[in-house]
């Protein structure tokens, strides 16, 4: 029998369908089909400005607005030849990491929800809610971020906004206790996720699986570490890996991200060096507002960045992130001109949703609600 | 980090392990190499990008082991057309590369890499559905992102941005 499981079926995160041949409770095999949530972001960037294009990363996965940013920035100052103040890197890399502490809880929330497992989810909502609340101090907005721009960051941040941080990582590692003491040695939680939708490292490895889905069948690799990238190289983070390949794996693997990503963001904040936020780069970074009112050149500069744009030395560059959910990457063509020739976005859920089919196929369809739960896809970015 | 001139002599880059791989195996089949902002991109030959893929795959000493990424770039009006863009990445070795394929712009055909990386499926599939280029022993070769029944690749550059009206 052919049973259709979504688009609107509330455990496929979004609007994925799979058509899945099943005999009995068995699934024979699944075909994922997508393109439900497709925009066109790729065809609309090569219509906008380099600038423009950063409200836009934001749409793509709107659980990692900051990482989208950061990553497509990265492409373009690798194009640029830019240099990027310290300030500016530490506080991509802490914003980075509470994004990914968003998204991990996001998940996190879902994911035990879909197994059934209803109160960790309002317990990952409050906690959310708090890096929800730092993202609208820093930038105004609480999802679609784009502080991250071209050249740096676009402002300081607000008074007394490192404080509220330092507040939150104060008190989130004892939040995280919290949820594994309701799940980790939950018998009902084990029991549906060890031994549940298993990937070998080689498939992983051949099939594209980037993240915590590849580090939790035992590849060790991250690129934070392993390609360091806004001064990764200068923190000090363990990386967690886990070899049996499973939904338990996985699960454990991102609930000790969150620690490392709290240690990290405590770095930042203690390291976080003085200077300015933005590259001294006049052409291309939009100058500050009280020069705008006092210096003919910074109004120039200022007007010519909006009218007009700035110009891209012609070329290409592949800047990949390691994003909440795996390898994301920005391919940007540039030929000269204000506007990008072309922009591909790598999309990690992509490459992670064709293990799918390798992980459940002569499983129960209970197991696929538990898989698609810990690939941790996002349809907005497989679909873009 | 401002720019440095980019290399494109193969002789000066030939202690890339990938390059250095190809060049051992058949030296035509590398039609140019270009390293430039610290990424080393190699165009290859349309008939040979399977087996250099599943060269630099199997190699010991650098297993491109991963295939990050497979998109196009489509160079309206000029010929070659296409671009097809694979972004290799060596999990042992932290290592990557980037290959090319030019392919014209009246029958794009390519031989499909899902032999040499299963990864390569959904890109290549999307690659078909929205560029139009046929990637030739694909196992299921059907649009990915748009619907069945629609007209024209919205990523060429001869569609317009707003769509046919």
């Amino acid at each position: 029998m052919i049973l259709n499981m979504g688009p609107q079926h509330p455990s496929t995160h979004g609007v994925l369908r799979l058509l899945l041949e099943i005999e009995g409770e068995n699934v024979v095999r699944i075909m994922p089909d997508l393109g439900f949530l497709h925009t066109g972001i790729e065809k609309t960037c090569e219509a906008k400005f380099y600038q423009q294009v950063v409200p836009l990363t934001d749409r793509i996965d709107y659980l990692c607005p900051m990482t989208n940013n950061l990553c497509y920035v990265l492409a373009v100052e690798k194009l640029l030849g830019l240099e990027i103040p310290p300030r500016a890197q530490w506080l991509r890399v802490m914003l980075n990491e509470l994004t990914r502490i968003n998204s991990h809880l996001v998940w996190l929330g879902t994911h035990a929800m879909d197994i059934g497992a209803l109160t960790v989810f309002l317990y990952c909502f409050r906690e959310r809610e708090d890096v929800l609340r730092l993202f609208e101090m820093v930038s105004g907005q609480r999802m679609m971020t784009s502080y991250f721009r071209i050249g740096g960051v676009a402002l300081e941040p607000p008074l007394g906004f490192f404080e509220k941080v330092k507040e939150f990582a104060g008190r989130f590692p004892a939040r995280v206790d919290e949820y594994e003491d309701l799940l980790t040695h939950n018998p009902i939680w084990t029991m549906r996720t060890k031994g549940v939708a298993r990937i070998t490292a080689e498939d992983a490895v051949a099939l594209g699986a980037s993240g915590p889905t590849l580090r939790g069948s035992g590849v060790d690799f991250d690129l934070r570490r392993d390609m360091p990238y806004s001064s990764y190289e200068k923190f000090q983070f363990k990386v967690p890996v886990a070899t049996e390949g499973d939904v338990f794996a996985r699960y454990i693997i991102r609930v000790q991200e969150l620690r490392e990503s709290i240690a990290l963001v405590r770095q930042a904040l203690d390291g976080m060096p003085e200077g300015p936020t933005k590259a001294d780069a006049p052409k291309v970074v939009l100058p500050d507002r009280e020069k705008m009112k006092t210096q003919m050149e910074a109004m120039i500069y200022h007007f010519k960045i909006i009218t007009e744009g700035f110009t891209v030395p012609a070329g290409e560059g592949y800047q990949a992130v390691e994003s909440p959910r795996g390898e994301m990457g920005y391919y940007v063509v540039s030929d000269g001109t204000a506007k990008p020739y072309r922009v591909h976005m790598r999309s990690a859920c992509l490459a992670n949703l064709q293990t799918l089919p390798k992980m459940c196929e002569g499983r129960l369809i209970a197991d696929v609600v538990a898989a698609i739960g810990s690939i941790d896809i996002v349809l907005g970015e497989i679909d873009r | 980090m401002p720019l440095g001139p980019a290399i494109t002599d193969v002789a000066q880059l030939k202690s890339h392990p990938a390059l250095a791989r190809i060049l051992a195996w058949k030296p035509a089949a590398v039609e140019a190499a270009r390293y430039d902002r610290d990424e080393l991109t190699l165009s290859i030959e349309r008939s040979f990008i399977r087996d250099v893929c599943a060269l630099l795959r199997d190699q010991a000493k650098c297993p491109f082991n991963f295939l990050s990424d497979l998109t196009c770039v489509d160079w309206y009006p000029s010929e070659p057309r296409f671009e097809v863009i694979y972004q290799l990445l060596s999990i042992p070795n932290r290592e990557r590369v980037r290959l090319k394929v030019r392919l014209n712009g009246s029958s794009p055909v390519v031989e499909s890499v899902t032999s040499v990386w299963p990864a390569a499926n959904f890109f290549e599939r999307e690659v078909f559905d929205l560029f139009g280029i046929r990637f030739s022993g694909h196992p299921y070769l059907r649009r990915i992102q748009m619907p069945e029944d629609w007209e024209g690749h919205p990523l060429r550059k001869d569609y317009p941005v707003e769509g046919y009206r």
